[in-house]
């Protein structure tokens, strides 16, 4: 039975992929995820803020008291120089050269320049292909919903031009059409599509009064919304479609497969029961394969997508109608 | 190669590359050297033999030199770094190394020893303690000199086999930033010769060849034996000499054992040695141009004397010699170098060498660091032209007591007019320092520029100035003395032209630059009368820029350096103004590159903003303001502090004559409530309404400049407008009101109390927040407060927070750093025992914050009392202490024998009450006060002598409290024996050790307290060995209590610890958590790191009570929680755990994988400990408690 799978151009020997989580922080943390079964590794976002919020914190905190009384001239040893994002850089170049399974840097910048730059740090570094994890938040009312867009498009272009390595896109759920986003940055020439990325908005800590980080592990029931734009997706686009979020078991893995999708990624399952649950899914995957008898991902992958006749939002809007009945039918709902 | 470097990088250099083995400590104004040593080390630098040497920091000088002994028997090249009594520490294995003769180096940044005062200054007092032990000696005199004497000590130790010592004046040279020719690779390993570095080691130890080096001898040969190296001693000038021409040949500089500047037929010379040679020697021109025939005598080598060269280079017609000494030794004839060369001159007089003996006379001058200028220099030839020049005097201060010193004119100069001087004033946190430096390297690099920069800071670390002097010129500068005219002024902060010294500094002409928060037309306005009239009369032109605003707008807060740095290239014109820009700007891309864009951009647009907005401000010829500079005390302040403190706050110490001085460095306590310094702009205020009264503000505030009192509320009658209250919140006093008064002019803003405040608003943060100072009437409040009535210590309740903020502290006010995490315990042990404390203090911040003048923080309370402080040394702080605790034993005993002998007279049941009075709860010790009141009552009616004899010592009768306080530097390290000792020793003490983790107060070194992972100095690469757990090993005696304490994290177990450690007979140790600059964190952030500290079980607060095993129990109690994050949350926001991550991100995880293992392996260790029955623990085999 072959599962091999393909993404971006990539050959992975499964379609489960380690998205970018926690698990990769450390070598030995990339070395379990390649020792699991993995198809391939999503390296924990470069986040550019942090780097040059913490180059320009340490620099605040290395002048902090210096120069100022005669015994005590400066607190710190002169660090030695570095770009500031030498930790993630040095790390990625590690993993990538001691993984079996390719090594894609995940990238998630504020300013233009930020993007190109440490994309091209990280194909020198032997990532075997870029995510352009996109989080951004249009916060203000003022924010127009096409230029949002328009953002994500000029950022892939300015990428894609400066980097010979394949590049994903990894999008949040929040655009008026999807689809039509979808669509742009398939044009403007993705080799992936992430979908989606998962916004983890800060939470209320009652006790300490105070706002905290809303890290959370997702849940299968989220995988839904990611499926039907998937499943939607399927056939319509060139890029190749990451299924992420929601994966919890082999049967969730399957379900993306079904819908279309050419990987599956998940952080949540590995996290919640160690790197070697990819090992179970992709096993999952095999039996659930043999026991229907495929031989290759090939032969079911997208059977129930939404695409062919192209009236995708029909069948949806139909599927949307069923679900309401049937919860009306089960409790007493509002509705 | 040019280089402008200052004089430690210049000698550490050529040390680092010269040696294989550096043994290390750190010690002020040494430090820079050892550091760059352990850089080099760090990254891979190697000698000029292709090795990378090993950089090794020791517990004390003491290990430093015993390490640097065994290197040497080894056959390594090795070094060291060194001053003061760090060499002092060093003496017996100096006398060792030197009578194995053996080649070795020491370099010293000489400074001076601690005798009636700690100084960190300069002088020779170190240097000449050590000229006995058989060292050689090599003075030199300026950062060139240094440099290339560095070089030549190395060559000669080898040649001679006598060990030496280098030395140039501590600050005056080691801190000196000056442009100097460098020495290559090349030409140090062509001068240092291979072949006798082998023969150093063909003697070394080796069991392939062993024999016995380290003998005890006997009266029999020792005296032979040790006469047996003179021909080594004899041979050194020659060797030094010839050292000294094949540096020459090989660099082109020329020195040589001594230097004659100078008329070649001067009648008066001067002899001396180090950076006052430069001056002298200039100053001898000046006054030979004028006609008069003088000259000067540089000493090199200093051991052994080279008298033959001393007095051939003498002219022959010099009638009147003075020997200047930079050392003082009281009861001598002279100091040590004027002995010399009047022994050496006497001896070839009469050897008939010369044919009339010259007058010759000692003075002194320039101790710790005391200028010494061209004036003083001048005076001294004035001086040897008089009929009867005096002999032993001194020179740069005013004798009045013993009429030692000679006159001088303080306006003489001799300054050439071609070089450019600028003198800055700036905020030791506003940068100027930082950029000055740049400064002169950006101009040191130019071709055929010379710079020179030399810093003056202040004697508190918050809130500091800083006086930056630079000079600029086509030739070297050979100046080594402060500017006193400058054609260029900086004023960096706006509050700084109220003081004299701004405007004194400015010659005729002068262009003053004034960073102001007012728009350029008003800044005139806005100027105090006193510097406007100045202005004025120098003719100085005035330009202004408001480099706070521009700073902040372009993101770089108070950091304004980068802006004034440009505004003064663009004014001065030492460099052309386009060409400047862009060096600037080339070196701020250089120097912030590394700090990622947003810092590199903001500094290159504050260069552009700068430009742009820095205007010229039209003087008007009369309309001179009304602001008058406030008076520098006030009224009220005691005789002395106005005498003499004032002056000495007001920059004008060095008027003060020598019959203003305490003859035994006595000083006033509680001087530090007499300088309000207004350091911060933003302040803390209460919100009466809101607030819980608590106590938590108070008990954090590291300045104390939070306190609370109750009162009747017809004491509010006469408040002045504005003074806060609220009504008590306490039972059984209705009607009550409570006042929580910030004294704003000394709050440092440094915000802990708003995070240690539980209460959060809405709208408002707190119940006390940071918030811009307000124009309020803050003296009259403070006096109004100061006028209701202290609470009666026997109304507190001491056993909680909410209570101690009602107990006076008697510290306050301490120069320690905004938001110090170590003052917040001194000031909890000032109001808890203060009024009965004697604290000894071990050399570190807690002594400099505690005693470095002009004002200190100790103080007393309405009655008169508080906390007597002293500070003796580093290395001996426990020992100290305990002899404070054995004085008050052995007089307390002495007491009560008297007073038994007095029974009668004094009456049986007050005598019984004194002696029977366990004295260990605040009501009892009250009781016992009072108590002794009434004896010394009854004393002075009894004429027997014995009733004398009791009143001298009847205090005793209350029972002291010692404590014993200090750092971990002092505590893990350079104390660990006498610490260990004590504890031992089973007596009444208590130590406190303030944990910073390193040493901080020379710059954040490592201790054997710096956690494992860390980074700090002398552990570049982050600390490889678990810091040593202190309370288990004091545990391990059973005799002594034991607490681990972390304020931020659980303030009332503090309070319990130290009201325990206090209570407890014997000896009692606290480990304090004390967050730190050193620490790479916001300081606001202090007390949530301890909390972190606690939470993830780095920190686990315990308490070890040796009385609670005695009552069967388990004396173990761990305070803390089990650990409920990991440590990275807490390690993760310190730049010491993650600049590792940064630049080894590998090493940096393996590290802080084994530091959580280890933080896990502990508290189990302290989990089983916690639930032993008591007979598992030692007992406390201790007679007759």
């Amino acid at each position: 039975m072959n599962i091999e799978a393909s993404y971006m151009g990539l050959r992975l020997k499964s379609p489960v992929v380690a998205s970018a989580s926690s698990l990769s922080y450390t070598l030995d943390g990339v070395r379990r995820l390649a020792a699991s079964g993995v198809g391939a590794i999503v390296m924990h976002s470069l986040f550019e803020e942090e780097i040059t919020g913490e180059a320009d914190r340490r620099a605040r905190l290395l002048e902090a008291g210096t120069e100022s009384y005669a015994e005590s001239l400066s607190y710190f040893p002169e660090p030695t120089p570095q770009g500031a994002s030498k930790r993630h850089l040095d790390l990625l170049e590690r993993a990538a050269s001691l993984s079996d399974v390719p090594v894609i840097g995940s990238l998630n910048a504020t300013a233009p320049g930020g993007w190109v730059a440490h994309a091209q740090e990280m194909e020198s570094a032997g990532a075997a292909g870029i995510e352009l994890n996109v989080y951004m938040l249009p916060a203000s009312p003022q924010d127009g919903g096409r230029s949002v867009e328009a953002r994500h498009v000029e950022l892939l272009q300015m990428v894609k031009s400066a980097v010979r390595v394949p590049v994903a896109v990894k999008l949040g759920p929040f655009f008026s059409s999807i689809g039509e986003v979808a669509a742009m940055l398939d044009a403007a020439g993705a080799d992936g599509l992430v979908l989606f990325a998962r916004f983890v908005h800060p939470d209320i800590d009652p006790e300490l009064m105070r706002i905290v980080p809303g890290i959370g592990l997702s849940s299968p029931f989220e995988s839904r919304l990611s499926r039907t734009w998937i499943s939607l997706l399927r056939g319509k686009v060139r890029a190749s479609i990451a299924g992420a979020t929601g994966v919890d078991q082999a049967e969730d893995v399957i379900k993306y497969l079904l819908a279309g999708a050419d990987v599956v990624m998940t952080a949540s399952s590995l996290l919640r029961h160690g790197p070697a649950h990819a090992q179970e899914l992709v096993d999952g995957v095999s039996a659930w394969m043999a026991r229907k008898g495929f031989q290759s991902l090939a032969d079911f992958r997208g059977m129930l997508s939404g695409s062919g006749d192209g009236d995708g939002a029909a069948e949806e809007r139909a599927a949307y109608v069923d679900a309401l009945r049937a919860a009306n039918a089960k409790s007493q709902g509002p509705w | 190669m040019r280089a402008t470097v200052d004089g430690n990088e210049a000698v550490a250099s050529v040390a680092y590359r010269t040696n294989e083995v550096c043994c290390i400590y750190p010690i002020t104004p040494a430090s820079p050297m050892a550091e760059l040593a352990d850089e080099w080390s760090g990254k891979g630098s190697k000698n000029v033999w292709g090795s990378v040497p090993t950089v090794v920091e020791m517990q004390s000088e003491a290990g430093a030199a015993g390490a640097m002994h065994g290197a040497l028997q080894g056959g390594a090249l090795s070094t060291t770094f060194t001053a003061s009594q760090g060499l002092l520490l060093m003496i017996p294995n100096m006398y060792k190394i030197a009578g194995e003769l053996t080649p070795a180096v020491f370099h010293v940044a000489a400074r001076s020893v601690a005798a009636h005062a700690l100084s960190i200054f300069g002088d020779h007092s170190d240097v000449m303690a050590v000229r006995q032990t058989g060292f050689a000696i090599l003075a030199s005199a300026s950062v060139q000199q240094a440099q290339d004497f560095a070089a030549i000590a190395q060559m000669a130790t080898l040649a001679a086999r006598v060990p030496f010592l280098h030395f140039f004046d501590g600050f005056r040279v080691s801190h000196e930033l000056n442009t100097i020719d460098t020495l290559s690779d090349e030409e140090l390993a062509g001068l240092v010769r291979m072949e006798l570095i082998r023969e150093h080691r063909g003697r070394s130890m080796t069991p392939e060849n062993p024999f016995v080096r380290g003998t005890s001898q006997n009266p029999d040969v020792f005296f032979q034996a040790r006469e047996a190296s003179n021909p080594y001693y004899l041979a050194v000038p020659g060797v030094v000499e010839s050292a000294m021409s094949a540096f020459s040949q090989r660099t082109g500089r020329s020195y040589g054992l001594v230097a004659y500047s100078g008329h070649p037929e001067a009648e008066r010379v001067v002899v001396a040695m180090g950076s006052a040679t430069e001056t002298l020697a200039a100053t001898a021109d000046r006054v030979n141009a004028s006609g008069d025939r003088v000259g000067v005598l540089a000493i090199h080598l200093y051991r052994p004397f080279p008298a033959e060269a001393v007095v051939g280079a003498l002219p022959r017609s010099v009638r009147r010699v003075a020997v200047l000494d930079r050392t003082k030794e009281p009861g001598s004839l002279g100091e040590p170098l004027y002995l010399d060369v009047l022994g050496a001159i006497s001896e070839a007089f009469q050897r008939g060498q010369i044919g009339s003996m010259p007058v010759v006379v000692g003075g002194r001058y320039g101790l710790s660091s005391k200028e010494f200028t061209p004036g003083m220099a001048a005076g001294v030839f004035a001086e040897l032209a008089r009929e009867e020049p005096k002999r032993g005097f001194t020179v740069g201060i005013n004798d009045d007591v013993s009429g030692t010193s000679i006159d001088y004119d303080p306006a003489f100069d001799i300054e050439p007019p071609d070089t450019i001087r600028a003198v800055f004033f700036g905020l030791g946190s506003d940068g100027t320092v930082g950029a000055n430096k740049n400064t002169i390297k950006i101009i040191g690099d130019e071709p055929e520029m010379f710079a020179q920069g030399y810093f003056v800071y202040d004697s508190k670390k918050s809130g500091s100035q800083t006086v930056s002097h630079l000079r600029f010129g086509r030739r070297p500068i050979r100046a080594p003395y402060l500017i006193r005219e400058a054609g260029f002024v900086g004023c960096h902060r706006f509050e700084f032209l109220g003081r004299a010294e701004v405007l004194a500094v400015a010659s005729r002409d002068s262009i003053l630059l004034v960073n102001a928060p007012y728009p350029a037309e008003k800044v005139w306005e806005m100027i105090p009368r006193r510097a406007q009239e100045q202005i004025v009369e120098k003719g100085i032109e005035l330009y202004t820029v408001d480099a706070g605003k521009i700073a902040s707008e372009v993101g770089l807060g108070g950091r304004v350096n980068t802006v004034l740095q440009a505004c003064f290239f663009a004014l001065s014109g030492v460099v052309e103004r386009e060409r400047a820009i862009g060096q600037v700007k080339a070196f701020i891309t250089k120097s912030y590159a590394r700090r990622g864009d947003r810092v590199l951009k903001a500094n290159l647009e504050a260069v552009d903003r700068a430009l742009g907005e820095l205007e010229r401000v039209e003087i008007p010829a009369e309309s001179f303001s009304a602001i008058e500079a406030p008076p520098v005390v006030p009224e009220n302040a005691p005789d002395f502090v106005k005498r003499v403190t004032a002056m000495m706050m007001s920059g004008r110490g060095d008027e003060l004559p020598v019959s203003a001085m305490p003859v035994d460095g006595t000083w006033p306590s509680g001087t530090a409530a007499f300088e309000k310094r207004n350091v911060s702009d933003i302040i803390a205020r209460w919100d009466q309404d809101s607030c819980i009264q608590c106590g938590n503000c108070g008990f954090v505030c590291p300045h104390s400049v939070i306190r609370s009192k109750y009162y009747p509320p017809e004491r509010l009658e006469g408040a002045p407008t504005g003074f806060q209250s609220a009504p008590l919140r306490a039972r059984g006093l209705p009607g009550t009101r409570f006042t929580l008064l910030v004294y704003s002019e000394d709050c440092t803003g440094c915000g802990l109390c708003v995070e240690a405040c539980p209460v959060i608003v809405p709208g408002e943060l707190k119940a006390i927040n940071l918030a811009p100072r307000e124009e309020r009437r803050v003296r009259e409040e403070v006096a109004f407060f100061e006028s209701l009535p202290a609470i009666e210590r026997s109304r507190i309740d001491f056993a909680t927070v909410r209570g101690t903020q009602f107990l006076e502290p008697l510290f306050e006010f301490s120069g320690a750093c905004a938001g110090c995490g170590e003052t917040p315990y001194l000031k909890l042990l000032s109001q808890l025992f203060g009024e009965r404390a004697m604290v000894a203090n071990a050399t570190g911040c807690s002594s400099i914050y505690g005693g470095n003048l002009p004002t200190t923080p100790w103080t007393k309370d309405a009655q008169g009392r508080g906390p007597a402080w002293s500070n003796s040394l580093f290395e001996d702080n426990a020992e100290f202490g305990l002899g404070m605790r054995l004085a008050a034993d052995q007089h307390s005993r002495l007491a009560r024998e008297l007073a038994v002998a007095l029974r009668e007279e004094l009456g049986t049941g007050l005598v019984d009450a004194v002696l029977d009075s366990p004295q260990r709860t605040e009501s009892e010790l009250q009781a016992q006060r009072a108590r002794v009141a009434m004896l010394k009552e009854r004393l002075r009616a009894i004429g027997r002598p014995e009733a004398t004899d009791l009143a001298s010592v009847v205090d005793h009768l209350l029972r002291r409290s010692v404590w014993i306080v200090g750092g971990d530097g002092w505590a893990y390290d350079i104390g660990s024996g006498g610490v260990d000792h004590i504890l031992a020793s089973g007596r009444d003490v208590n130590v406190l050790v303030m944990d910073t983790e390193v040493y901080s107060n020379t710059g954040g070194q490592m201790s054997k307290a710096t956690p494992l992972g860390a980074v700090a100095k002398f552990a570049s690469a982050g600390k490889t060995a678990e810091k040593k757990d202190l309370a288990l090993q004091a545990i391990a005696y059973g005799s002594v209590y034991v607490a681990r304490v972390a304020m931020g994290a659980d303030p009332q177990q503090t309070l319990r610890a130290f009201r325990e450690a206090e209570a407890y007979e014997g000896p009692s140790l606290v480990i304090a958590y004390s967050h730190c600059i050193a620490h790479g964190i916001d300081m606001r952030d202090g007390l949530a790191q301890q909390y972190r500290a606690v939470a993830s079980g780095y920190w686990p607060l315990i308490r070890y009570d040796p009385m609670v095993r005695a009552a069967g129990e388990n004396p173990f109690l761990l305070d803390s929680p089990r650990p409920r994050i990991a440590l990275s949350d807490y390690s993760g926001r310190e730049l010491r755990y993650s600049m590792l991550a940064a630049s080894d991100p590998l090493e940096a995880d393996r590290l802080a994988h084994l530091a959580q293992e280890a933080v896990d392996q502990r508290w189990a260790t302290y989990e089983e400990m916690a639930t032993r029955p008591a007979h598992r623990f030692p007992a406390d085999a201790r007679r007759d408690r």
